[in-house]
């Protein structure tokens, strides 16, 4: 062993030894993403994005900590009703996205989803689904068919801390643990199941206990810190894909915005002092910090970072916006597949 | 051509269209040790192992989300319920995924895949156990509704309904996987929505599928033709959705009367659907209102007489025939 060797080079033991590039880029998904549904918040006052529509703003460091960061494109990635991050992360294109919740016919899925229902079958985004905890027991059925056909895909499924209350979850899990199917079960839990809280909802506060019923690798991540969640969630994945077996990771959140954009940001079930002092540990601002403390960015790059996120949301608006509405001769275009016998 | 049993007829489909396709894998409680809890799978086990005839849980809603789950990543699952009851317990799967997934993702996703099981009433098994629940399935778009009456159309349309890019719902019945009948040797499908004159008749179309066409319709047809001194011509749809409209509306053009025979409950079925549809498509040929006969509209009752008394029978169709025809 060769001295210099020996003596190692100063390591940002905090960053993991990930490239500076990697680094850099995340920060600008985390951004893309608040922007983005700062952006659809505008659109939907403006009354240009209907129905239901749940932002994603204080929750970025899991999008991009577990979908940018631990994962790769041919993984999947299965989500309930707010989708437009974890989308985004995985690398749908933002500009797509928007133009879905115009309605327009260039949307992900042409305009027949809407907001709750992104997919895409090239970044394998599975969804996108609105009956929360259905898409548990599906996303056990991805990581099934990847073990079938003798793959290495890990499905990463997310939900919300309600969604630990259904049944589906349940089966979902039993069936994963017992299988041995690689997906890794994420709880958002930004402590509120629309107005109730995890306290009023669930016999057990701690929600990872849940996990401890199915015999499975459990863990709780801070999800203020883009970088611990990264770590953590990569650690389920590696441990999925070398061995099968499926993990449930407690990930505490934050969510700064109403439940959807037709409830109020704190209503009667928290105050507005517990949304301001939550935003004292804002993830993008906690990456920030790291990011100039380990003296890789300044203020200038942070204010540039800024003028290209913001240049990117209006190019997605004027793509939406420009993008025609789909045709009405178009209604049974998507009824049913066509089926040739093979 | 072959004799074999219903039960057999299906086993064959699974295991050529196994055979034929990697993808193809079945999935159920009791489906594989047990070989099928009425025996449809047996075998499968022995023939291709573990990884692709695999015992679930009783958890409805988790398998057939998996099946979905691997539908959308390119497999082909068949998910066995052991009745159609249970199914409802996974219908917000089947309804609100299974169904909408290509459609509501603009056609990135399909979800080739096939739901299978006994459905309707057997014999004293009670409210819950009992229920003809096509209607309900055929009502949600994205679905195809299969329903054979017989072994080789059972055979065809189920390696037809595995083929298919949607998924599809395939209706048997627990008394029926004794029957046995005639089927082709080697290779053959049934396209979906091409239903079947069974038999040919001139005075009334009659119009019936899966058990109740097999084991009420059937049994009633010789011996009234020759009671009432009519000829029947009896349809079988074979496909609830798509339904061959057309084979109807043409028979009711020779006939000029229509009576349909379902064992669901009368109130939006089936047989409500068909009517409005045959009425309007062929008012100018009809001589008297569409018949019906059903279920009555009340949970099944368990005690023999009552059970007997609220299904559809040879009474019951003898009073539809009679109304149809003007014959007091």
């Amino acid at each position: 062993m060769s001295t210099t060797s020996a003596a190692p080079k100063k390591q940002h033991s905090r960053l993991f030894g990930l490239p500076k590039e990697t680094l850099l880029d995340w920060y600008d998904d985390m951004l893309l993403v608040r922007r983005f549904e700062e952006k659809c918040a505008q659109l939907y006052g403006m009354g240009k994005i209907m129905g239901f529509c749940h932002l994603y703003n204080g929750q970025e460091a899991i999008s991009t900590g577990a979908v940018k960061g631990a994962i790769t494109r041919d993984d999947y990635v299965i989500t309930a009703y707010r989708d437009h991050g974890l989308a985004i992360s995985k690398g749908v294109d933002p500009k797509p996205i928007m133009a879905e919740l115009l309605g327009k016919v260039t949307g992900t899925t042409r305009g027949q989803g809407g907001s709750m229902h992104i997919f895409d079958k090239e970044t394998n985004f599975l969804g996108g689904h609105a009956i929360v905890g259905s898409h548990i027991p599906i996303a056990a059925g991805a990581a099934f068919a990847s073990k079938y056909k003798g793959e290495k895909r890990v499905c990463l499924c997310f939900m919300g801390d309600g969604a630990t209350n259904i049944g589906a979850f349940h089966e979902g899990l039993n069936l994963a643990a017992l299988w041995k199917l690689p997906v890794v079960f994420i709880i958002e839990n930004n402590r509120y199941s629309m107005g109730t809280s995890v306290r009023r909802s669930s016999a057990v506060e701690e929600l990872i206990k849940k996990g401890l019923g199915y015999d499975l690798r459990t863990e709780v991540i801070d999800g203020f810190n883009v970088l611990e969640v990264y770590t953590k969630v990569k650690a389920a994945v590696d441990h999925a894909r070398e061995t099968y077996e499926p993990s449930l990771l407690e990930i505490r959140t934050y969510r700064y915005r109403g439940h959807s954009m037709s409830d109020p940001i704190h209503g009667h079930y928290r105050t507005k002092e517990e949304v301001e002092e939550q935003k004292k540990y804002d993830p993008i601002s906690v990456f920030a910090e790291i990011l100039k403390a380990e003296k890789l960015v300044d203020e200038e790059w942070l204010d540039e970072a800024e003028k290209r996120i913001k240049a990117i949301v209006e190019e997605c608006v004027t793509f939406a916006e420009n993008s025609p509405e789909p045709p009405l001769e178009n209604l049974y275009d998507v009824y049913y597949k066509e089926s040739n016998g093979e | 051509m072959p004799t074999v049993s219903l039960r057999e007829a299906l086993n064959q489909a699974i295991d050529e269209e196994m055979a034929r396709d990697e993808r193809v894998f079945l999935m159920g409680e009791e489906v594989a040790e047990y070989n099928g809890a009425y025996k449809v799978s047996q075998g499968l086990l022995a023939k291709w192992g573990p990884r692709r005839i695999i015992d679930t849980p009783i958890a409805e809603a988790g398998f057939a989300g998996i099946g979905i789950g691997a539908a959308m990543c390119g497999l082909r699952p068949i998910v066995e319920f052991m009745t159609w009851n249970f199914s409802l317990v996974a219908y917000d799967q089947i309804a609100n995924h299974a169904a909408k997934m290509y459609s509501m993702t603009g056609g990135h996703f399909n979800v080739p895949m096939v739901f299978r099981g006994p459905g309707g009433a057997a014999h004293g098994l009670g409210a819950t156990h009992s229920q003809a629940l096509e209607s309900i399935y055929a009502h949600i778009p994205g679905l195809k509704v299969v329903m054979p009456s017989t072994c080789k159309d059972a055979k065809g349309l189920l390696k037809t309904a595995i083929r298919d890019e949607n998924p599809v719902i395939f209706i048997e019945s627990e008394v029926m996987y004794g029957d046995k009948g005639e089927i082709p040797e080697g290779e053959y499908t049934i396209p979906f929505g091409v239903g079947e004159v069974k038999k040919e008749g001139k005075d009334v179309t009659l119009v019936s599928w899966s058990k109740v066409l097999a084991h009420i319709v059937w049994k009633s047809v010789e011996k009234l033709e020759e009671e009432l001194g009519i000829s029947i011509e009896v349809i079988d749809p074979r496909t609830i959705k798509p339904m061959d409209y057309d084979l109807i509306v043409e028979s009711v053009k020779k006939t000029n009367r229509l009576l349909i025979v379902e064992e669901g409950w009368p109130f939006a079925s089936v047989g409500a659907q068909l009517s409005d549809e045959i009425t309007r498509r062929a008012f100018d040929y009809l001589d008297a209102p569409v018949e019906r006969v059903n279920q009555e509209d009340v949970p099944l009752p368990y005690a023999k007489a009552l059970e007997k008394h609220s299904l559809p029978n040879i009474d019951k169709i003898r009073a539809g025939l009679k109304k149809v025809l003007y014959i007091d």
